[in-house]
């Protein structure tokens, strides 16, 4: 009789072509390899270093210009050229600027499937689990040496489970019950741990929503963060994919670290103080806070449905912005963009004074987009709050979701979304 | 395998250090030249500490050291500061990684004993890691690493790694 496994456990013994528990240490045939133009100009020092002469499989090796879209200088854009050169010579995919953020373009093209092992040098990889397969950031000499090997070496993590129950109350988004997860864990309780989500409550969840929680886990710490496949799984992916993968449950008996239950019936909105993601309190203790920039974008919260549930706040309130704030938008891909263009959000955006940005990773790390005003207060749908995180030290960012950054918006205040009425 | 020993300073910092405050995006955008970048290491934690840094010196850590982006700088930036080892309570999964794959030695232990500026004395090895506080001649004790972690880290990183077993990971 085998032993009975989780869900990262399957994943990596298929992976590694043996047994592969909690605590071992394998290597792994790697499906995709991603890495932004942050960390591939570093990761083609090391492939030279460490004398790589081709790409295990060019298929599967993706480079985005997405930490720089566009680039603000010439030594950002050089990045973009070293990157280039590079493809030209060994092969692999450019996403070029505007194309997207790595992650999110991955999981749009059909590339990260159910049961499948990918790696990124961007440490939001981890989102990409939200389709049922093991996804992970790593920094760019992992990057290279998958690039000519096609191999990792992961130690196969142990699992928090996370089961989500109850019904989800109106006004409460995903980012919401995902803040409230790490505010619980904390910044590094499932640090090399694996979070794995089931329960009756998930199917309240669209796969943009489970994106949301996985890409937060790693504001926890987590290596991986796996959702299992389901119809909602199915559905996103058709059109999508050409492959199913290979969907994959835990075994009955499985064994995990630890039990967390959400329940997702008892929350609401949640905020993220400076200058910690899991500063996280209940909106109403934030309430009141004066902020002078918005941002709504990345890769947690620059999604279709997000900028919809923000823009649907905004409408509401009357579709003024408060003077003195300003808000900043930016898809976190080119289908998102284009998705906006033809049912007219960002043209009713941009009427009410909105800066509608390259799609990318945009403001949220000071590389690219809009640097907020020294001493200024920010509200954003992002996932990192540290100091300094947005360029000035002396700037502080609270984290929320994309109804609260639309309310904030309209109030140039903290202020509760459910709260926002003509 | 040999044990890896050195001696070297304490330098304090407390927990959560991210490695945006090791290196900040905003830095990292103008140059990856390590030598560059080291004049700005640590700068949202203490803009004087990195003009304070000895070749030799250690970093000594709370919880969740290297949290945040994965971004392998944080690593080689502190290395070129002369910084061979950090010791902390815990790191962060990518930070430890990117350690062990550029030969920057990383002890899990118990730190909240050891004061700034104190000497240690460290040795790492595949029964265990030791620290030990010169001056009162406390040993604490660290993780041991896994037999191919450590392999990785004798080897002194992942590129020396590759090249000895023929650009292959075994």
């Amino acid at each position: 009789m085998t032993t009975p496994m989780t869900v990262s456990e399957k994943i990596l013994s298929a992976k590694a072509g043996r047994e592969a528990l909690a605590g071992d240490v394998v290597t792994c045939n790697v499906d995709l390899v991603l890495g932004t133009d942050a960390s591939s100009p570093m990761a083609i020092d090391y492939f030279e270093r460490m004398g790589g002469e081709r790409l295990h499989d060019p298929a599967r090796v993706m480079f985005a210009f997405d930490h720089y879209s566009p680039p603000t200088s010439g030594k950002t854009r050089a990045f973009h050229d070293r990157v280039r050169a590079f493809v030209a010579k060994f092969g692999g995919t450019i996403l070029e600027v505007g194309e997207g953020i790595s992650h999110q373009v991955a999981v749009e093209r059909g590339l990260a499937l159910p049961g499948g092992l990918v790696i990124g040098a961007d440490s939001h990889t981890v989102a990409c689990g939200a389709l049922n397969l093991f996804a992970t950031g790593v920094g760019s000499s992992d990057l290279a040496a998958a690039m000519i090997t096609g191999r990792v070496w992961l130690r196969v993590p142990e699992t928090i489970l996370v089961r989500l129950v109850g019904a989800r109350p109106a006004g409460v988004a995903a980012k919401d019950a995902a803040l409230a997860l790490v505010g619980e864990i904390g910044a590094d309780g499932a640090n090399y741990k694996s979070v794995e989500f089931e329960g009756p409550g998930l199917d309240q969840f669209s796969l943009e929503d489970r994106l949301v929680f996985s890409n937060l886990a790693v504001e926890m710490g987590a290596k991986a963060a796996v959702f299992p496949a389901d119809e909602v799984t199915d559905a996103y992916l058709a059109g999508r994919a050409t492959r199913r993968g290979t969907p994959t449950r835990a075994d009955a008996g499985a064994r995990y670290a630890r039990e967390v239950t959400l329940d997702v019936a008892s929350l609401s909105p949640r905020v993220a103080l400076p200058h910690a993601p899991d500063s996280v309190v209940q909106i109403a203790d934030a309430v009141g806070t004066p902020i002078h920039m918005v941002f709504i974008g990345t890769c947690t919260g620059g999604r279709v449905p997000d900028i919809h549930e923000a823009i649907d706040v905004l409408t509401r309130g009357g579709g003024r912005i408060a003077s003195g704030v300003q808000l900043v938008v930016t898809p976190a891909s080119r289908e998102v963009e284009r998705r906006l263009t033809d049912d007219g959000t960002l043209a009713r955006l941009a009427a009410m004074g909105a800066t509608v940005t390259t799609p990318g990773c945009g403001a949220c790390c000071g590389t690219s987009g809009v640097i907020p005003a020294d001493g200024s207060t920010v509200l954003s749908t992002a996932n990192r709050n540290f100091k300094a995180r947005m360029g000035p030290q002396s700037v502080s960012i609270y984290l929320a979701s994309p109804a609260a950054c639309a309310a904030a918006a309209l109030s140039g205040r903290i202020t509760d979304p459910r709260t926002v009425s003509p | 395998m040999m044990p890896l020993e050195f001696q070297g300073r304490a330098r304090r910092l407390g927990d959560d250090i991210n490695t945006d405050y090791i290196i900040a995006s905003t830095r990292k955008k103008e140059t990856l030249d390590e030598a560059v970048l080291k004049r700005y290491l640590l700068e949202t934690v203490d803009p004087a500490f990195a003009a304070s840094v000895r070749e030799g010196d250690v970093i000594v850590a709370g919880r969740n050291f290297g949290g945040g982006s994965a971004m392998e700088i944080a690593v080689t930036v502190i290395l070129a500061a002369g910084i061979k080892a950090v010791v902390a309570q815990s790191f962060a999964r990518t930070f430890f990684r990117n350690a062990i794959n550029n030969g920057l030695v990383p002890v899990e232990c118990n730190t909240s004993s050891i004061g700034e500026g104190e000497a240690l004395s460290i040795a790492v090895g595949v029964r265990g890691a030791t620290v030990t506080c010169v001056a009162s001649q406390e040993t604490l004790i660290g993780a041991p690493l896994s037999v191919a972690v450590l392999g990785i880290l004798e080897s002194g990183g992942l590129v020396a790694y590759l090249r000895a077993h023929g650009g292959r990971l075994t």
